[in-house]
């Protein structure tokens, strides 16, 4: 009964779906208050999905085998934990999960969108319900997660095991939030479009939203990363999967996006490029989607191998971005431009930025799609791992990195980049004395590694120079005037220093794994002594217990330091019999500078097990810093002037509210 | 059907969990490098995208010790590789190699840089020609009132 409510719901979604869309976007030329209908269909909407996502995660709660959905994805068996987070570990779920996000967003800008103009408000949530039919027919017709079996089956299939993991359960969301957020900047640009103006209050507007959506994004990224280290065993944390892959381009992109924003925010440039990002941004999206779905890449994400459904979403694909572009091509022209700038400004700096950030996402979007492409073309298969990436995509993101502490020192209309130098010799000096550390510190490691240990260190200090520098620090400035400074300056520039700040121990993180892991690989006996780094290990012993779904062998590890005794480690090989499914539990004990990393392999005939043991450097910064960024993100949200939905002068002007919407567009 | 695909693709990905055996070592440390080095450039066919070096499947198991075997049989690194992609052919090789299937796959991020560098140079120098003939210096009248802007800006922000 529930999951018939649940199906009503999506149903009844789909018809105020299609009420959002041409209410504004074919009705409003003719009778302008039916784009008034936008609001309440957006509220009606996000209402609407709620409800069904929550009915289909309440029939996976109580095990309803009579939905084929749970049935083909759940047991009785498992944590109540998983399965709830089972609702949207399967295509259908999942595409349930996105467009209730999809929904969400809508939603979001009907409850708290107040102070845009009503005609850009309603022409954005109409592209929003456009999009949202498109995927709620592609739901229904192709996969309805409400469709029930006769006679419904004693017990559940399952869900894979792998994905029985707090990380990845919550994986998803993020990701879709992600995904689907840029959704919003899209039909920002569209709207915009629609109406044949962009302005600085346009770039405003459209702001926090796309942040929102990179904050999510980079998240769930990371979420991704961090499990896949635990996970899979063996402490790889990027593997240029394709699938990974397509969660990174729209990032790249999205992050160009933000940054391009800030130059039509502030001084009304780069209007078409930004749009036409906006655009792209949510078409990368879009593909990650069709590649993860379609079946026309293999990998433990492609739950749908179903090709009819990849079709489905490439032709949504096709239309929603070749209209865009149909529309950009016919209204951009009419774009003025405007903003006038020095080859070396901040401008100049956002650019650079920006055609870094496309290039590199060129190039994973090339290393990606080409062996597909080639194969289609004349049958030759060819692999793109690794070591292409480090060709390609290394080149072109290390230069943009050099560069970022620069940018935020550079005045805007024309800057004076020998005084920018000065600004930054601070920290140039502390990545040098970074590097010599580094240098000291590694015997034979790589050559290249302390330079990149520098890199880092130059992108935290160059970020530390910029608030340091706008408080005026040893600039005249006594310590309490500066800290008075430093709690008036803008939120949205504690943001990105923080952002840039999290970039910079992402580096340090890299390439510490990279360049310093150390390595024991041995068959060993219970009882054996081993050392791995500094530390020692002694394997005491591998028990045999029962977990909820699950047959485990548990290994036993005593770790020792300079002779103290600081843990006891116990990695675990798990059978889930439902599925005959092996996995690994790595045991992983952290000092946050660094992680020591065990794991029990499989026993080798006489009594010996085989043992790795790794300890790797600096790892856990790549996740920290990831988590920085994200945290510089929402704390320029939370600047007063990007808040959703607040009237930009509420300190001022108590009834901003009430003011009319021309009036905040010339302000 | 797709059930019993997602269960051989999901023991396909959880296999790799380990890579290189104790026993599969070579003793001459610096072979064993050599034999490192070359496994990560070199794909595990059954697998996603992962290097022989990362996977624990049979197949990468195989390719390993025969990477290893060439090794002390004294070719070159550059032998090996002929010696593996003749008997496995091109795919085996993360990094594909250059020749006319694959220039488009390693010039294009070149080509976009190059484009991206040249129109960003055209724009630049536009913007720059235009700010020479359009900016006239402000007049007194305009000067007072970005002095009056900028002071309210200032008083708002306290």
């Amino acid at each position: 009964m529930i999951a018939e409510f649940g199906h009503f719901a999506l149903v009844l979604a789909l018809g105020v779906a299609l009420v959002q869309a041409l209410g504004p976007l074919i009705g409003m030329p003719f009778n302008a208050s039916l784009g008034r209908v936008a609001v309440p269909a957006a509220r009606a909407q996000l209402v609407l999905l709620s409800l069904s996502f929550l009915a289909l995660v309440y029939a996976f709660a109580v095990s309803d085998f009579s939905l084929s959905l749970v049935a083909a994805n759940s047991h009785s068996a498992k944590p109540l934990i998983y399965k709830l987070t089972g609702a949207w570990g399967n295509h259908e779920g999942s595409m349930l999960l996105w467009t209730l996000i999809l929904a969400t967003f809508g939603g979001a800008v009907a409850f708290f969108g107040s102070n845009l103009p009503d005609g850009l408000r309603a022409r954005v949530l109409g592209v929003q319900g456009l999009i949202g039919a498109a995927f709620l027919m592609f739901l229904l017709f192709t996969s309805n997660p409400f469709l029930r079996l006769d006679p419904a089956p004693f017990d559940g299939n399952g869900l894979n095991p792998i994905l029985q993991d707090p990380a990845l359960a919550f994986h998803p969301p993020f990701l879709y939030a992600g995904y689907v957020g840029f959704s919003i900047a899209f039909s920002f640009a569209v709207a915009a479009l629609l109406e044949g103006k962009v302005d600085p209050a346009w770039a405003r507007w459209v702001r926090p939203w796309t942040l929102a959506a990179w904050c999510s994004l980079t998240l769930g990224i990371a979420m991704g990363s961090w499990w896949a280290y635990y996970e899979l065993g063996w402490g790889g944390w990027w593997f240029w999967d394709p699938v990974e892959n397509a969660s990174l381009m729209p990032w790249l992109l999205g992050t160009a996006l933000l940054h391009s924003a800030i130059v039509v925010e502030k001084r009304g440039a780069l209007k078409r490029w930004t749009l036409l990002l906006a655009i792209f941004t949510f078409a990368l999206s879009l593909i990650g989607t069709f590649l993860v779905r379609s079946g026309v890449l293999t990998s433990v994400h492609a739950f749908a191998v179903d090709p009819a459904r990849g079709i489905v979403i490439l032709g949504i694909l096709v239309l929603f971005v070749g209209g865009a572009l149909t529309l950009y091509a016919i209204r951009a022209p009419a774009l003025k431009v405007e903003g006038i700038f020095a080859p070396l400004s901040r401008e100049a700096a956002l650019i650079v930025n920006n055609l870094l950030l496309t290039a590199a996402t060129v190039a994973v979007f090339v290393g990606t799609l080409y062996p597909l492409a080639l194969d289609a073309v004349d049958g030759t298969k060819i692999s793109v791992g690794a070591p292409f990436y480090n060709l390609t995509f290394v080149p072109i993101i290390v230069p943009l990195l050099l560069l970022v502490p620069f940018g935020p020192m550079l005045g805007w209309k024309r800057a004076d980049i020998l005084g920018a130098s000065q600004r930054l010799a601070a920290a140039a000096a502390v990545s040098a004395v970074g590097l010599a550390a580094a240098w000291v510190w590694q015997n034979d490691g790589p050559w290249g590694a302390p330079f990149g240990i520098a890199l880092g260190v130059w992108l935290i200090g160059g970020a530390f120079s910029e608030i340091g520098y706008r408080v005026r620090l040893f600039r005249g400035a006594s310590l309490p005037e500066a800290a008075a400074k430093a709690r008036r300056l803008p939120r949205s520039a504690w943001g990105t220093a923080i952002a840039h700040a999290g970039v910079g121990v992402i580096v340090i993180g890299i390439v510490g794994i990279t360049s310093w892991r150390v390595e024991v690989i041995e068959a060993l006996e219970p009882g054996a002594t081993f050392e791995v780094g500094s530390y020692t290990l002694t394997f005491q012993n591998v028990s045999s217990y029962e977990g909820p779904n699950f047959r485990a062998d548990k290994g036993s590890f005593l770790v020792e330091r300079n002779g103290k005794e600081i843990a006891t480690l116990t990695p675990e090989k798990r059978i889930y019999p439902v599925s005959e499914m092996p996995t690994t539990e790595a045991a992983i004990y952290t000092i946050w500078v660094a992680d020591l990393y065990v794991v029990l392999g499989d026993q080798t005939g006489t009594g010996a097990w085989t043992v790795r043991a790794y300890v790797n450097p600096l790892v856990p910064w790549v996740w920290i810093g990831a988590v920085i960024m994200v945290f510089g993100g929402m704390i320029s949200l939370s600047d007063r002037r990007y808040r959703v939905g607040a009237p930009i002068r509420a300190a001022s002007v108590p009834s901003a509210r009430a003011r009319k919407p021309e009036e905040e567009v010339s302000a | 059907m797709i059930q019993g695909v997602a269960i051989l693709l999901a023991l396909l990905i959880s296999l790799p969990a380990m890579a290189v055996y104790p026993g599969e070592r070579l003793d001459d440390p610096a072979l064993e490098e050599r034999a490192r080095g070359l496994s990560q450039e070199l794909r595990c066919l059954v697998c996603q995208n992962q290097s022989i070096d990362d996977s624990d499947a049979p197949l990468a198991k195989d390719l390993r010790i025969l990477v290893r075997d060439r090794l002390k049989a004294g070719d070159s690194d550059a032998e090996v590789m002929t010696y593996i992609v003749d008997r496995y052919g091109e795919f085996v090789l993360l990094r594909p190699p250059l020749r006319a299937g694959t220039v488009l796959l390693w010039l294009t991020p070149l080509l976009v840089l190059l484009a991206g560098v040249i129109s960003v140079f055209v724009y630049l120098r536009r913007g720059q020609t235009a700010s020479a003939e359009g900016t006239a210096p402000l007049s007194e009248a305009e000067k007072a009132r970005l002095g009056e802007i900028v002071m309210d800006r200032e008083h708002e922000r306290d």
